[in-house]
């Protein structure tokens, strides 16, 4: 095959046709365009015009172009040519196909399995005996197992990565044993690691490699970690080429328990760097619901960071005595407890009621007393469902009957009134410290400073259950902290405040170190491998190489030893571990993972993993030449004017071509929409209701434009041309007036124009709505037109109406009459209704009538066409007969005259009634 | 060739909403009745203008007798006002370059001239008065009967010319023409025709008919222009470059035509096929009306 660059040709002597090109550019230009015949009785008066120029006599230059470019793509496609001709290049002897099979391979693994089946196909062409191995799932009894090529095809497809590295010492000691000649595809995960350059080293012992990489960077999540009170996510690549932006999702589960994505935030990598960090604020109750942070778009194990208890923090509610006293920090009730609590937990205010609602883990009363209402029961519940109330001892409580006489529910023990005062200046002995804590107390072990004495506290009443609910004691045997178990929580009383005026126990770190224990403040920060000796953790959920989260079922559990490794493995893969109480993550990637890509010698040739086929063009060149001959067809017709002839035919293929283009046209409209906004509000527009029926609308434009003239020539009014109104897309605000007239035909507007409608009607608008029938059906029947009106009104915020009265202000807001007639002659036109309570004054021609415009006058007349006039200003329909009808003109001239007076003047000509009242008082 | 029976129907149609027309008479109010023109004096007529005592040389029959038995002694006689109608003659240009229509969908312009012609004989022999068509020296004349000789002179046949000039045969002085016609033959025959008619007192309207391609000139590209006749050619490359060129020569013969009319006391009105025909019969309703 002869081939230029990637184009090969499988019959290239057909190009030599290619030489004929000048000789058709010389025929080609010759023939000019046929011309066209017209009958035209204008001729007369074309008569003695000549051309201009003459060069339109050869076919112009762009069309000659476009037929060589057909004649030459149709040369050049049947001459056979085809894209990337493969060459064969097969190679003899055994064949290892070598798998990471590492997590880092699941992003891309339909790729890999892809370029493998191409690579077995070949070694099945020539015969080559093949081993597939995988490093992380290694031949049990090691060596290669060889076998024909297609075995591996049909096992190919139950290969799967695993989600854990290999092992290096299994993976050296195999690379050790390996014997015999063979040549190597190694498909490598892309990352490197400390045995990669050993187990190379023997590979090119016995062969050549090469090897398979992709180019796209691998890239993991690293756990979750707090910093400032947010979430710090830090994800690793392993080439540093460009700049990336990946997007970190948080999932977890809803209020309503349905798992679902809560949080989505962008991470940037840097060009060059191999790490980046983003932080991600989230509220305490969605934190505490995150299971796991996941690298949108990637489909690996690495892309996957499972969280555990770590990254949840308790929410604790502080609730303390009203303080009388202001300013003073340091003697708040809650000043301490708040500085050991902040560090590890959200602490949250506000009154009991709604604290409870939010159910925190814990909340903690100190020196309160009093419980109003339904605050106890409430409280129960919550303690029942596992809740810890921590309460502090106080001057309060030293003070009140609370748990006296009988135990109160959400007190452990009995109080003996008074409490007492030791190593006061009023009292014997020295203040006293703190006895060692009993094995039973949860408090065990913790070491207790020199410095931390007690000067007062609350004693407890000596009761039966008082031994085992006293989990610290003064030296002195009294109780110090007493405790007792409701439902699945419990109620712990400190006998001291929760500052230091009874104790010096809030200023030291057993406070802080009591607060853990009793679970109140949990700091779970990684458990050294000493916590974790001698546990047994069983897995909960385990995580594929794709990323993907399956229940663990019957996996047999992990010793705590092995898991503080935290290296996953066969035998442990990755997932969420349970203890007692608590769970551990444990994910591919952890804090101080790098990734590293692998620097290959130059020995060895790297491939990708695109599979390159041979691509014939011919198709497209014959398509392209085809079209091109389209288009020449198209373009010699317009170049003769027949397009002209087929105008309709070409304007709906242009059409679906402008379709396409239909992005920057909304736009456009958008201008043109807010161009005509702008027009009709810059000066007094008109608008008529677009009904659809073309005649019908022409009508309505032209009885708007003679109304227009009339007033421009009779009045100060100087509206300019009317606007069609479109009730769906416009805007109506913009139009003082609007002609609406009612064909049987026209839609039913939709609730949203129904909105806007009613918005312009309330605003001050005007429509006028007209049936153009005269109303012929009459006595209370009604006509096609009006039913329809009565249809299309019946969603409008139309107020009550009459027949206009006598003394309506329509009558009399620039002209004087009494009939409204259009087209026709009907008395029946109504208005809003006067009200009720309207009477004429004694002296007054006029009642006092409602004191805003009309927002309808309702019709039959056919004013439009009444005022309808032509582009020569001649009326475009005749009025009744002789003079009388175009005095009928006239007043229906007037009667819009009137109308528009009303609805730009309002009321105006109505308060002259006050005008002898004014002039009255004026006199005074 | 025009059917004569839809030709009627179609005008009847269009003539059918507007009321009966007059052409007025010059000193007569506009409000007058439908039908003959009063003169205000006494002459032939229909109806009654005044008593008059009899003289001497009256004839007998002259009397009125009912009056003059009123009055003690004196004979009267009853005096008619002098009506007379008003002519109007009407030409239609029947050259091949009317047979011209841009689209199938629209008429030609003959047949919208035609029409609007028919329509205002309707409404003209309606209000009673004459009306003659010179195009085949038919006289002015009244009646139902005439409105069928002028229908079916009307739908017969196309002129053998490619542009037909206006005549003017059998015109009466002093009444009234109105000219059809796209006027895009040889403009010296309109204005001989309209100037010998100003001459003798006849005034009255210029009607052009013009096709809407005509207007806009949608052509483009090589093309050999032909009339409609055949017997005239224009060939040009690129018809799109005349297109200005032509443009300006139409307005131009559009306001010869308009000065022509100003010079003579004529009114002129252009009217495009594809529109409505209603506009243009209105424009001649009032035009003929107009008191000069």
């Amino acid at each position: 095959m002869w081939s230029i660059g990637a184009i090969g040709f499988t019959t290239p002597w057909l190009l030599l046709g290619l030489l004929a090109l000048p000789i058709l550019w010389i025929l080609l230009r010759a023939v000019p365009p046929a011309p066209i015949r017209r009958r035209f009785p204008g001729i007369a008066l074309l008569l003695g015009l000549s051309d201009d120029e003459t060069q339109t006599d050869r076919t112009p230059w762009w069309l000659l172009l476009l037929r060589m470019f057909a004649i030459a793509a149709a040369i050049v496609g049947f001459s056979g040519p085809v894209l990337n001709p493969q060459p064969e290049n097969a190679g003899t002897g055994s064949l290892l196909v070598l798998i990471d099979g590492t997590w880092a391979d699941a992003s891309d693994w339909a790729r890999r399995v892809d370029r493998i089946g191409a690579v077995l196909d070949e070694a099945q062409q020539s015969g080559r005996e093949t081993a597939l191995v995988s490093l992380t799932d290694l031949p049990p009894d090691g060596g290669l197992p060889f076998r024909a090529a297609g075995v591996w095809q049909s096992i190919l497809p139950g290969i799967q990565p695993n989600a854990w590295l290999p092992d290096a010492a299994e993976v050296r000691e195999w690379a050790n044993g390996l014997d015999g000649q063979f040549d190597t595809l190694w498909f490598s995960d892309g990352l490197d690691h400390g045995w990669r350059a050993d187990v190379l080293d023997r590979l090119q012992d016995k062969g050549t490699v090469t090897a398979f990489e992709t180019a796209a960077p691998v890239v993991a999540l690293k756990p979750a970690r707090f910093q400032d009170g947010n979430i710090a996510l830090e994800a690793v690549r392993n080439r540093t080429g460009t700049g990336a932006t990946l997007t970190i999702a948080a999932h977890g589960l809803d209020p309503a328990g349905t798992p679902r994505r809560l949080a989505t935030v962008d991470l940037t990598f840097a060009l060059g760097e191999t790490s980046a960090t983003t932080e991600l604020s989230l509220p305490a109750e969605l934190r505490n619901r995150v299971t796991r942070f996941e690298i949108l778009g990637q489909r690996s194990a690495g892309s996957i960071s499972l969280t555990d208890d770590s990254l949840q923090r308790r929410e604790i509610a502080v609730i303390a005595a009203r303080d009388e006293r202001e300013g003073l920090r340091l003697l708040s009730p809650t000043h301490y407890l708040e500085q050991a609590l902040e560090p590890n937990a959200d602490l949250i205010n506000g009154t009991l009621d709604d604290l409870i609602l939010a159910n925190p883990d814990v909340i903690i009363l100190a020196d309160v007393v009093s419980l109003s209402g339904s605050e106890p029961q409430a409280l129960t519940d919550w303690i029942e469902d596992g809740g810890l109330l921590l309460r502090f001892a106080g001057p309060r409580l030293a003070a009140s009957d609370l748990a006296r006489d009988s135990e109160d529910q959400l007190m452990p023990v009995r109080l003996r009134a008074g409490g007492r005062t030791v190593g006061g200046a009023m009292s014997w002995g020295e203040p006293k410290s703190l006895r060692d804590f009993s094995p039973e107390s949860p408090f065990y072990g913790l070491a207790i400073p020199d410095d931390v004495t007690v000067t007062s506290q609350v004693v407890a009443q000596p009761d039966p259950t008082l031994a085992e609910r006293t989990i610290a004691t003064l030296a002195d045997g009294t109780p110090l902290v007493t405790r007792k178990r409701i439902g699945a929580g419990q109620v712990v009383l400190f006998h001291v405040t929760a500052n230091a005026e009874w104790s010096t126990l809030p200023l030291s770190g057993l406070f802080v170190q009591m607060l853990e224990r009793l679970s109140v403040s949990t700091r779970q920060g990684e458990l050294s491998a000493e916590e974790l000796a001698g546990t047994i953790w069983t897995p909960d959920q385990v995580l594929s190489a794709f990323g993907e989260i399956e229940e663990a079922g019957t996996l047999p559990g992990v010793p705590g030893e092995v898991l503080a490794e935290g290296a996953p493995g066969p035998d442990m893969p990755p997932g969420l571990y349970a203890g007692e109480d608590r769970r551990i993550a444990l994910n591919v990637v952890n804090t101080d993972t790098e990734l590293r890509p692998i620097a290959w010698p130059s020995t060895v040739t790297v491939e990708g993993f695109q599979i390159t086929e041979d691509v014939p063009l011919k198709g497209i060149l014959l398509g392209a030449a085809l079209l091109a001959l389209m288009i020449d067809v198209l373009a010699t017709l317009w170049l003769s004017g027949r397009l002209v002839a087929m105008k309709g035919a070409t304007i709906a293929a242009f059409a679906t071509l402008a379709v396409i283009s239909a992005a920057p046209r909304a736009q456009a409209q958008d201008d043109a929409d807010l161009a005509k906004i702008i027009a009709a509000a810059s000066e007094v527009t008109f608008g008529y209701v677009v009904t659809g029926d073309p005649s019908l609308d022409r009508v309505s434009e032209a009885g708007l434009r003679g109304l227009s003239t009339i007033l421009l020539r009779r009045t100060s009014v100087e509206p300019v041309d009317p606007v069609a109104v479109n009730l769906e897309t416009d805007d109506l605000s913009v139009y003082p007036f609007l002609y609406w007239p009612i064909t049987t035909e026209q839609p039913r507007p939709s609730s949203e124009a129904y909105a806007k409608l009613n918005r312009y009607l309330r605003g001050g608008g005007l429509i006028l709505f007209d049936t153009r029938d005269a109303n012929t059906a009459g006595f209370g029947a009604t006509t096609p037109n009006a039913r329809k009106l009565q249809e299309l009104a019946l969603a409008l915020d139309i107020p009550p109406l009459e027949p206009i009265p006598s003394d309506h202000v329509l009558t009399r807001t620039f002209y004087l009459i009494q009939d409204f007639p259009g087209r026709h002659i009907s008395r029946e036109v109504w208005v809003e209704a006067a009200p009720a309570d309207a009477e004429q004054v004694e002296g007054m021609p006029f009642r006092n009538l409602n004191d805003n415009v009309t927002p309808v006058v309702i019709g039959s007349n056919d004013w439009a066409s009444a005022w309808a006039i032509d582009r020569s200003g001649a009326p475009m329909f005749p009025i009744g007969r002789g003079f009388a009808g175009e005095r009928q003109r006239e007043i229906a001239y007037r009667f819009g005259v009137n109308l528009i007076m009303h609805v730009l003047t309002g009321n105006y000509k109505s308060d002259q009634v006050h005008v002898p009242a004014l002039l009255d008082r004026l006199g005074q | 060739m025009r059917e004569p029976g839809t030709l009627r129907q179609e005008a009847e149609a269009l003539a059918g909403p507007l009321p009966p027309l007059l052409a007025a008479a010059e000193h007569l109010a506009a409000s007058v009745m439908p039908g003959q023109h009063g003169r205000r004096r006494v002459g032939q007529g229909d109806e009654f203008w005044q008593y008059r005592p009899g003289h001497a040389g009256d004839e007998a029959r002259m009397i009125d007798w009912r009056r003059s038995a009123k009055s003690d002694d004196a004979l009267f006689v009853r005096e008619k006002e002098w009506q007379a109608a008003q002519s109007v003659m009407l030409w239609l240009d029947m050259g091949q370059s009317m047979d011209f229509a841009s689209d199938q969908n629209l008429p030609t312009k003959a047949d919208d001239a035609r029409r609007l012609a028919l329509a205002l004989a309707v409404l003209l022999i309606r209000g009673g008065e004459r009306v003659g068509l010179t195009n085949i020296g038919l006289p002015p004349r009244s009646g139902e009967l005439q409105l069928f000789r002028l229908t079916t002179s009307l739908a017969q046949g196309v002129d053998a010319s490619e542009y037909a000039a206006p005549e003017l045969r059998g015109v009466p002085a002093r009444s009234r023409a109105v000219f059809l016609s796209d006027f895009m033959g040889d403009f010296d025959s309109v204005r001989g025709a309209v100037t010998a008619a100003a001459d003798r007192g006849i005034s009255g309207a210029l009607v052009q008919v013009l096709d809407p391609a005509e207007e806009a000139f949608p052509f483009d590209g090589r093309t050999i222009f032909e009339s409609m006749g055949g017997t005239l050619t224009h060939e040009t490359l690129k018809a799109g470059d005349l297109r200005e060129r032509y443009l300006e020569r139409l307005a131009a013969r559009k306001s010869e035509l308009r000065a022509l009319a100003a010079a003579t006391g004529w009114q002129y009105h252009l009217h495009h096929t594809g529109t409505s025909p209603t506009g243009a019969l209105l424009w001649l309703y009032t035009a003929l009306e107009r008191v000069h």
